[in-house]
């Protein structure tokens, strides 16, 4: 017998039978677990589609039941849907620049040897992944700084995540410092160097980063609570928990009064998942590799 | 002599990496005031505060308000509601995460695998708005789909999110269906970091497949899962508040009340903004000491640490 013996495939077809019996099942396992993962995503936009009648009734399984789109063209003509659409759009796209920017200019300071009082620095930021003000204080801080009710008040306190910029240091140690060097020869500044030579090199790990930012800012909803009282600055969770949650007590109250208040509630989860979804199958490699580095190191 | 030219080397460096300076500064700011100043700010939980006298002037009571919240008939239940809350995600979805990832780990056929994968981390990147939404909807008495199947079968129909009894569960099996995926990504990479060869020695060994994961994939990913427990109590004095926040309601505070959702209420809806520092305080005490005693802990009994 030689190596090749021991190697992949032969080796596969002399499997047990339990080994085949568990291969077997545990595609079953995946199988249902996937099922269980997609599953109340399909009930809910099945449900967005269907009779309010099939929805009470329990009919609804997998394909709407008596199809149609009223319960859209109810929430489309909510008038606070479209400005809290707006409203989130513009938060989550200056809040990720405003956090990129932050996050690549400290990333890369704090990667640099060069600088002097980088291990302070460094555990300066780390500290705070650890122990924090806690809510009230922080509140009371933005509060102080004026920021309540502007829509910086969205996008400064969380401008900088410890972890992601912890992450992207990790990655910009990896970039050759003869890379830097010849850079520096060449009489180009820091400034020049990160973003010149530097950036375009770290395009994929700028699009992770960014993306976690970005569903961060889409899917927030405590720090609007907290911090905006005007209702035309709503993001648009805060208007989908209005419309199912807060709604949810009146309803345990007087059930169908109106006919079309479980297919509304369905259609306006749709409407606020619907991006999310769309673009996760293109943008979920990136989560994972952000996932990846991590583990590698601290 | 030599003192002096130490540090004027010193200021050199310091020169040479103005720009890097000059590039961290907007972090610098940011960490004081978003991250620093809220830890001063901790001060009034031993002040009154006072809006219109601020920060400064606020008359000093010491430890009334930590006297205060350990007196309080809430101190039990909310701590109660936030470990056990805990320990229930520790329990289950902590292990689960795990079992998932060498199940996948043992699929053969690449696509399905990585088809697999992609739909068990879908739910992560759901709003808790939506999840909540998704969880009262489906549970919901008159028309829920957990409901409706329940009332099919034959059985009565519940109201869940009005039982104090059911929220616990209600709350772990969400976290379940959200972070399982996601929690496994970290193990699935710490075992494909496995050295191959281990394997075919305990095949030629004669070891089957569950020898192969007792005796290698789990001792091998046993760094990543520490590492994963030390961050992991650190946080075991807070639970999701925010999530929590949307499911509860009067009928379940019972068991939904935990430390956040607590501090939300009674400070800034209800402006007791002195004493619900306090509560925060005692909060971020506890987990960084959890962290401090867990990283202590593991670095004593195995080789793995923070820092």
């Amino acid at each position: 017998m030689t190596i090749q013996a021991v190697s992949k495939p032969r080796h596969r077809i002399r499997e047990s039978l339990s080994r085949r019996i568990f291969l077997k099942l545990n595609v079953v396992i995946l199988l249902f677990l996937c099922f269980l993962m997609l599953y109340p995503v399909v009930y809910v936009i099945a449900a967005s589609f269907s009779e309010e009648t099939a929805i009470l009734r329990g009919d609804v399984a997998f394909l709407p039941v008596g199809f149609h789109t009223k319960a859209y063209s109810k929430v489309f003509n909510y008038p606070q849907l479209w400005t809290s659409y707006r409203n989130t759009v513009v938060y989550t796209l200056l809040g990720t620049a405003v956090n990129l920017l932050l996050t690549v200019c400290g990333a890369w300071a704090l990667s640099q040897k060069k600088m002097p009082g980088r291990r302070f620095l460094t555990l300066m930021c780390t500290f705070t992944m650890f122990f924090s003000g806690g809510m009230i204080p922080t509140f009371l801080v933005v509060k102080e700084l004026k920021l309540l009710n502007t829509v910086w008040a969205m996008i400064l306190p969380g401008a900088v995540s410890t972890y992601n910029m912890i992450l992207m240091r990790t990655f910009f140690l990896a970039i050759p410092t003869s890379l830097v060097e010849a850079a520096e020869l060449d009489g180009c500044t820091d400034f020049g160097i990160l973003f010149r030579i530097v950036l375009p090199l770290s395009l994929a790990s700028l699009m992770t980063i960014g993306m976690f930012y970005a569903v961060g800012h889409w899917n927030s909803y405590f720090s609007a609570v907290i911090y905006l009282s005007k209702a035309e600055m709503y993001p648009l969770q805060i208007v989908l928990r209005q419309v199912v949650l807060m709604n949810e007590i009146v309803e345990n109250a007087t059930s169908t009064e109106n006919n079309m208040a479980e297919g509304i509630k369905y259609a306006t989860i749709v409407v606020a998942m619907l991006p999310m979804l769309c673009m996760y199958p293109f943008i979920q490699r990136y989560f994972v590799k952000g996932v990846m580095v991590g583990s590698v190191k601290e | 002599m030599k003192k002096k030219t130490k540090s004027a080397l010193l200021w050199r460096r310091i020169w040479a990496a103005k720009y890097l300076y000059l590039m961290f500064l907007p972090v610098f700011l940011y960490y004081v005031f978003f991250r620093y100043a809220p830890m001063l700010g901790l001060s009034i939980a031993f002040k009154d505060y006072n809006a219109f006298l601020g920060f400064d002037k606020s008359p000093w009571v010491g430890f009334k308000y930590f006297k205060q919240f350990f007196h309080s008939i809430y101190l039990w239940r909310l701590v109660r509601n936030t470990l056990l809350i805990n320990l229930y995600d520790l329990l289950f979805n902590f292990p689960a995460a795990i079992i998932l990832a060498l199940l996948l780990n043992e699929v053969q056929q690449k696509r399905f695998k990585k088809v697999t994968r992609t739909i068990t981390y879908m739910p992560y990147f759901i709003s808790s708005v939506v999840l909540a939404s998704m969880v009262v909807q489906f549970l919901s008495p008159s028309s829920g789909l957990i409901n409706n199947v329940i009332a099919s079968l034959g059985g009565e129909r519940q109201y869940f999110m009005t039982q104090p009894e059911s929220f616990r569960t209600i709350y772990t099996l969400m976290n379940l269906w959200k972070n399982i995926g996601w929690n496994s990504i970290i193990f699935l990479a710490a075992i494909s970091g496995i050295n191959g060869e281990l394997y075919e020695a305990c095949t030629v060994d004669g070891g089957g497949y569950l020898r192969r994961m007792w005796h290698i994939t789990l001792p091998g990913i046993s760094g990543t899962v520490v590492v994963l427990l030390i961050m992991r109590l650190g946080h075991v004095m807070d639970a999701g508040y925010e999530t929590i926040l949307l499911l509860q309601n009067n009928a379940n505070m019972e068991t939904s009340d935990v430390i956040g959702t607590y501090v939300y209420r009674r400070g800034l809806k209800g402006g007791e903004y002195s004493y619900t520092t306090a509560v925060g305080m005692f909060q971020s005490v506890i987990g960084f000491a959890m962290v401090i005693f867990s990283n202590w802990l593991s670095r004593t009994y195995s080789e793995n640490s923070l820092w």
